[in-house]
């Protein structure tokens, strides 16, 4: 899987739900989008061992 | 997960909403909190001419497209802040917004235009770059808005950004920001309407909203906003809106509904006294407003150097 801010790759063995995998990593879920391919994936999708998602950080910290 | 509406696969889960979307019904979703935040704080009345401040981020950019999908003609103001790769990405993305839907966009440079940027703003002060992002932003959306006839000039503050703000007010009992944080600040002499219609959706649905309709936003953090305090409050909330789903909406929700007006009086004392700026003609309150004093420290301290 690919995390972006800042950018890296890691690999995660499969399978295991996109909740399982946020918790691994200890990302808070709701600070994330988790995509595959052009569209979005719910928390209770299992990934296999193959698929690749992108974990994108969603919180923008600019000033308002 | 399914979706709410029409039982398809879902795409997103929204945990406050105690919903999940497929595509279609999440962008008509997005639509609908914007159209009754819009109807409910009478934000846009008709024939008026609208304007957004258009960062190229996935809040302005989501901002501007559900605009233009609810029947609005906005044009879009980009306010180029000189961040080296940032800002140069983030142009690309307004523009290409703009230029693919045959929208208007104005640009305001600071660099070529006003003599600084943001990275010299932050030396020149000592302080925060976010701090001198802030007050340019604010000067020039309402100067270029009042310049160029706008009535309205919306922005793309979400509710993790509102959320995030009321805290740090809350924290600090800042009473006359509490009583200007609202999701619309009426038109007054010199100063356009503000308006933040995307007030009713996190930060998460604005980017879900984006990549769904394929739009090429920002993704990329700004460099200089790293570590700030807004992004640790936001932490903190993210925390409790985890173990606590709902808890940001409450809590920006109910300041809205049944506290703002207990701060209302802070802000207008804090506004009496208004007058032009002697170097722009910006309303201020003192003599010179906070914009051109900035100018004049940035400049200041090139001369010196």
């Amino acid at each position: 899987m690919v995390l972006r801010n800042p950018r890296r790759e890691v690999e995660m063995p499969g399978p295991l739900t996109v909740s399982a995998l946020l918790e691994r990593l200890d990302v808070n879920p709701e600070s994330v989008l988790v995509i595959q391919g052009d569209t979005l994936v719910t928390r209770d999708a299992r990934l296999s061992d193959s698929d690749v998602v992108e974990i994108r950080p969603v919180t923008s910290g600019g000033a308002t | 997960m399914k979706c709410r509406v029409c039982r398809a696969p879902a795409v997103l889960d929204i945990r406050r909403h105690n919903a999940a979307f497929c595509s279609h019904h999440f962008v008509k979703h997005c639509a609908e909190q914007v159209r009754r935040a819009i109807k409910d704080h009478d934000m846009i009345r008709a024939g008026e001419r609208v304007v957004v401040a258009v960062s190229g981020g996935k809040d302005s950019l989501a901002l501007w497209d559900l605009l233009v999908d609810l029947g609005y003609r906005p044009d879009g103001l980009y306010l180029g802040l000189g961040i080296g790769e940032y800002s140069d990405a983030s142009g690309h993305a307004a523009r290409a917004f703009a230029q693919d839907r045959g929208l208007k966009l104005h640009e305001v440079d600071l660099a070529a235009d006003f003599g600084y940027d943001i990275p010299r703003a932050a030396a020149a002060t000592h302080r925060a770059p976010c701090g001198a992002c802030g007050l340019s932003k604010r000067h020039l959306f309402n100067s270029v808005a009042v310049e160029h006839g706008y009535d309205v000039v919306a922005t793309g503050h979400n509710l993790d950004d509102e959320a995030a703000v009321l805290l740090g007010n809350v924290l600090r009992w800042e009473t006359g920001y509490l009583g200007r944080q609202h999701p619309v600040l009426p038109a007054t002499p010199g100063f356009a309407r503000k308006v933040k219609p995307l007030y009713r959706l996190g930060e998460r649905e604005t980017a879900a909203y984006c990549v769904l309709r394929g739009l090429d936003y920002q993704v990329e953090e700004c460099p200089m906003a790293e570590g700030n305090r807004h992004l640790g409050l936001k932490e903190v909330l993210d925390a409790l809106e985890d173990r606590s789903p709902g808890a940001k909406a409450a809590f920006v929700f109910g300041f809205v509904d049944r506290a703002h007006d207990h701060f209302t009086d802070a802000a207008g004392a804090e506004r009496e006294g208004l007058r032009e700026c002697v170097i722009c003609g910006s309303p201020t309150t003192s003599d010179v407003c906070a914009f051109c004093r900035l100018r004049e420290r940035v400049g200041s301290r090139a001369e010196h150097s």
